[in-house]
């Protein structure tokens, strides 16, 4: 399967595993350390945001490769999927603050924000390019 | 924009991998530009020009 994939999408692959392998042990990190020995003041700031830093790690890694990928029709729908990705998110975040400004809906997102919806449009972006390059096929 | 890709890959026996390999582009890029679905940048049709030994307008032409 990597056999035809371009040097771009693999170092896409490694950074994508490492910068998520990452996220995963410092959100657990972070958590028990909240629990456990909550730090203050600066020291909490800087513990709060530790686990923002692999999330905009992988945010990087996404447009690094829309940078590095050099076959052009393969970098537009990469550019494709990111630009239905920031779509979907604007579009899903405006009606979700919207019915949490009349109240209709909880302000507690539970965690999960404007990131997490960005990553759900990319997933959706990346069925619609599975469709196209599955299209035609002889 | 059609093109004549098909039929100058057929006259040579080449797959579309071969001449994804000779481009330097994924069979999936060649697949696109064949079925009409993407067409190339200009560095790229001159690109497949030179792999068929032929000018541009042998290749592309318009709709």
């Amino acid at each position: 399967m990597t056999k035809h994939m371009s040097p771009a999408v693999r170092r896409y692959l490694k950074r994508l595993s490492c910068f998520m392998l990452v996220y995963v042990l410092v959100l657990f990190l972070a958590g028990y350390l909240f629990r456990h020995y909550p730090p203050q003041g600066v020291a909490a700031v800087a513990l709060a945001i530790l686990p923002a830093l692999p999330v905009i790690g992988v945010i990087w890694t996404v447009f690094r490769l829309l940078v590095e990928e050099t076959d052009e029709y393969m970098r537009m729908l990469f550019t494709r999927q990111a630009l239905f990705a920031t779509g979907f998110c604007l579009a899903v975040m405006t009606v979700w603050e919207f019915l949490q400004n009349y109240d209709v809906v909880s302000h507690d997102t539970h965690g999960f924000g404007t990131t997490f919806v960005w990553f759900v449009g990319l997933g959706l972006g990346a069925l619609f390019n599975a469709r196209a390059l599955t299209r035609s096929e002889p | 924009m059609n093109n004549r890709l098909k039929v100058l890959r057929a006259e040579r026996s080449w797959s579309q991998q071969d001449l994804a390999d000779r481009l330097g582009v994924s069979r999936q890029s060649v697949n696109a530009i064949e079925t009409g679905r993407y067409d190339p940048s200009l560095p790229l049709a001159f690109g497949i020009a030179d792999v068929f030994s032929l000018p541009i307008e042998a290749i592309f032409v318009r709709d």
